[in-house]
């Protein structure tokens, strides 16, 4: 009797000891922009420790133009690094020939292939493999003023590219806003992403063969089509300045008739608090070009990963498979809408959002990437500085692609 | 002369600061100057460095962007500094002189100083913003413009207001080494010379001036290091456009090394950086000097 009772005194002793000795805190990268908000991805974090319980997870925020480079540096910091990142899909090619990102693919269940939508999946995959789980599926909208258009007689918005600068310059001519089209065309990715929109609706390529084929054909014509806009008048000159969230201001404020802009826009928009424009606020695919594309739209979904040094890999997936799930994707859809093919016949998903669902199936069928290079990052800052200089009126449109191309070719 | 007892003691107190400074400062210089001539690369992979000689110094200069970058950087550093020191000796003789009030405007005026650097650039970008910004908002209910402008958005103005940003952060360093220094300069001396007959900008050109110039090479110096690796402002507030148009020196060894994941290049961009920034001192010292001689003689 005594002797159980010692061995239940140590059972209880381990028992209350047991959980300390195996709770795990993941490192946990996200951005503190777009998408998901800090507030969603904490409650999800706490959904999930309460189902985990000897995990726990450290959340940190970063602006998107500071992600890249915290994966990057942490890569050394051994076991102290991340353990969980969020990262664009533009980084893939570059983080796998590098070693940064575990190879996922063995993790994966093999029916989610079907599931989840191909676009998403390209988020994550290089030469064959797996570096992560697709997470925010997301793309830009059009997004346009319902009033607006009404009052410069127009019942629909446009399908083309050319229908909207004809919308526009009717608005403009109307008076009922100065400028009617707001971008954001600062020198930064977030150009590039309108760039690809356009470049995808003219049916343009960035490279062919590994060669820069942006210097002629849809590409030449989506920057041609950009600098006219602001030539005109129709685009609002200080977008040249502009981020998603200055486009998003800007557009709440009654100040632009149309904007292109991602997914979290749509509930933002029209949320009294943020917008004075709320409920005027309607989204469609951003347009196409006749004869060439019904509609179009970039890639700008992000994923999932473990990084390489992660010490708890086993335990971050566990994280990660959370994060991904179907339910838990379909009780956060009012900022970023799920991966899954069937959340978007879920009543629940659609309801209150019946326009950017509609939207969205036209949208994510469209995707088009930016160049899947290794050497991205640079391939990106050398069309922004061109493209810049082309919207800024310092170099045509074919000189600021040419140097574009022949700076592309410098790259190491 | 020292005993060989005080020679030992002298060099076992030197050996704590000298394996620190070999530690933080001779072995990153010395590693970054090997990685400088590799193609080292920043990986997870192991991959073999090897050495390419000047090859990444002859990218570095041979690329117009950078030649650009570098004469950008020394136009910021000329014009910041440049205007640091004189709004910072204007405000300090000021600041001298007896008034009420002159402690609290001397507390007061180090608050910018002590603003963080990115906290400062945010600040500035939004009192520059075209739609919502208070410089647009002001100069309009003034008169001075018709409509708003786009200050950072344009590339013949970007760089100024960066600059203006700048000086407003740094010019109190400058207000009190001066106003530190100009309390030294003998009041006699500028009694005698006024005596004499010699105007305001007279003594202080001949009396004053000479005397602070000291305590002022020290943070000319200072600031001139800091200016001519400027990126942190810039970062924060334009991000190197529009249009390159504020991207400096430094954006490169950054870009090299975080985006591009290229060490050794971006340590050759490293060493180029920091060898102008010692020539640029360097002239400074051998200025200082022959005015110090010229002086004397």
């Amino acid at each position: 009797m005594k002797r159980l009772l010692c061995l239940a005194t140590a059972a209880a002793t381990l028992g209350l000891a047991g959980p300390a000795w195996a709770e795990v805190t993941l490192n946990a990268l996200f951005m503190s922009q777009a998408a998901y908000s800090e507030a969603d991805i904490k409650a999800m974090t706490a959904d999930f420790e309460k189902a985990n319980p000897g995990i726990k997870v450290a959340l940190e925020f970063v602006p998107y133009e500071a992600l890249h480079d915290k994966i990057v540096a942490a890569a050394g910091a051994g076991a102290d690094g991340y353990d969980v990142v969020l990262f664009d899909v533009i980084w893939p090619a570059e983080f796998a020939t590098r070693g940064f990102l575990q190879d996922v693919t063995a993790r994966i269940p093999a029916d989610a292939t079907d599931k989840i939508f191909e676009g998403a999946w390209t988020t994550v995959e290089y030469s064959g493999k797996r570096y992560g789980m697709p997470w925010i599926l997301d793309t830009k909208y059009l997004f346009y003023n319902e009033d607006m258009l009404k009052q410069a007689g127009f019942a629909n918005p446009p399908k083309t590219w050319a229908e909207l600068a004809t919308q526009a310059r009717a608005i403009k001519d109307k008076g009922i806003v100065q400028y009617p089209l707001v971008w954001s065309w600062s020198q930064a990715e977030a150009m590039i992403c309108d760039f690809t929109t356009l470049t995808a609706a003219h049916d343009g390529k960035f490279f062919v063969e590994g060669k820069p084929a942006f210097t002629a054909g849809g590409a030449r014509d989506a920057l041609a089509y950009m600098k006219q806009t602001l030539e005109d008048g129709l685009t609002n000159p200080a977008s040249r300045e502009y981020l998603e969230e200055d486009v998003r201001r800007v557009f709440s404020n009654g100040e632009a008739a149309f904007a292109l802009n991602w997914t979290y826009m749509n509930a933002l928009a029209n949320n009294p608090a943020e917008s004075k424009v709320a409920g005027k606020v309607k989204v469609t695919s951003a347009p196409g070009v006749e004869g060439k594309s019904g509609a179009a739209g970039v890639n700008g979904s992000m994923g999932l990963g473990i990084p390489a040094n992660s010490p708890h890999a086993d335990e971050a997936w566990t994280y990660i498979a959370h994060l991904t799930n179907q339910s838990v994707q379909e009780s956060y859809s009012r900022l970023s809408l799920p991966i899954w093919k069937a959340s978007y016949d879920n009543p629940k998903v659609a309801e209150g959002q019946e326009g950017l669902i509609a939207a969205a199936r036209q949208s994510i069928a469209v995707m088009y990437p930016r160049p899947l290079v290794p050497a991205y990052t640079e391939v990106s800052d050398i069309l922004q500085k061109n493209l810049h200089k082309a919207l800024l009126g310092e170099t045509g449109v074919d000189d600021a692609l040419a140097a574009a191309a022949q700076r592309v070719e410098r790259i190491r | 002369m020292f005993g060989r007892r005080q020679i030992r003691e002298k060099w076992m107190l030197l050996v704590p600061a000298m394996a620190v400074l070999g530690v933080i400062t001779l072995a990153p210089l010395v590693n970054t100057l090997w990685l400088s001539f590799t193609d080292a690369k920043i990986t997870a992979i192991a991959t073999p460095v090897n050495l390419i000689g000047l090859e990444n110094y002859i990218y570095a200069l041979t690329d117009p962007d950078f030649q650009d970058a570098l004469w950008r950087t020394l136009y910021f550093t000329g014009v910041s500094v440049g205007l640091e020191v004189a709004l910072g000796i204007a405000i300090a003789l000021l600041l001298n002189q007896e008034f009420r009030g002159r402690t609290l405007l001397r507390a007061l005026i180090i608050l910018p100083w002590a603003v963080p650097t990115i906290v400062n650039a945010v600040a500035w970008r939004l009192i520059y913003h075209p739609e919502y910004g208070a410089l647009n908002s002001l100069l309009f209910q003034l008169g001075f413009i018709s409509s708003y402008q786009s200050w950072i958005g344009s590339p013949a103005l970007a760089l100024n207001m960066v600059i203006l940003a700048d000086v407003w952060k740094n010019f109190p360093l400058v207000v009190y080494v001066a106003l530190a220094a100009l309390q030294t300069v003998p009041g006699d001396l500028l009694k005698a010379a006024a005596i004499e007959g010699a105007g305001p900008w007279k003594r202080f050109c001949a009396i004053t001036l000479p005397w602070i110039a000291g305590p002022l090479l020290v943070v000319v110096v200072l600031r001139t290091i800091e200016a001519f690796r400027v990126f942190d402002i810039v970062y924060a507030m334009t991000g190197g456009g529009p249009a390159d148009s504020t991207k400096t020196a430094s954006f490169y060894v950054y870009q090299e090394y975080f985006n591009y994941l290229r060490s050794g290049s971006g340590a050759s961009y490293a060493v180029l950086i920091a060898g102008i920034s010692a020539v640029l001192i360097l002239a400074y010292y051998a200025a200082a000097r022959r005015q110090d001689q010229g002086g004397r003689a």
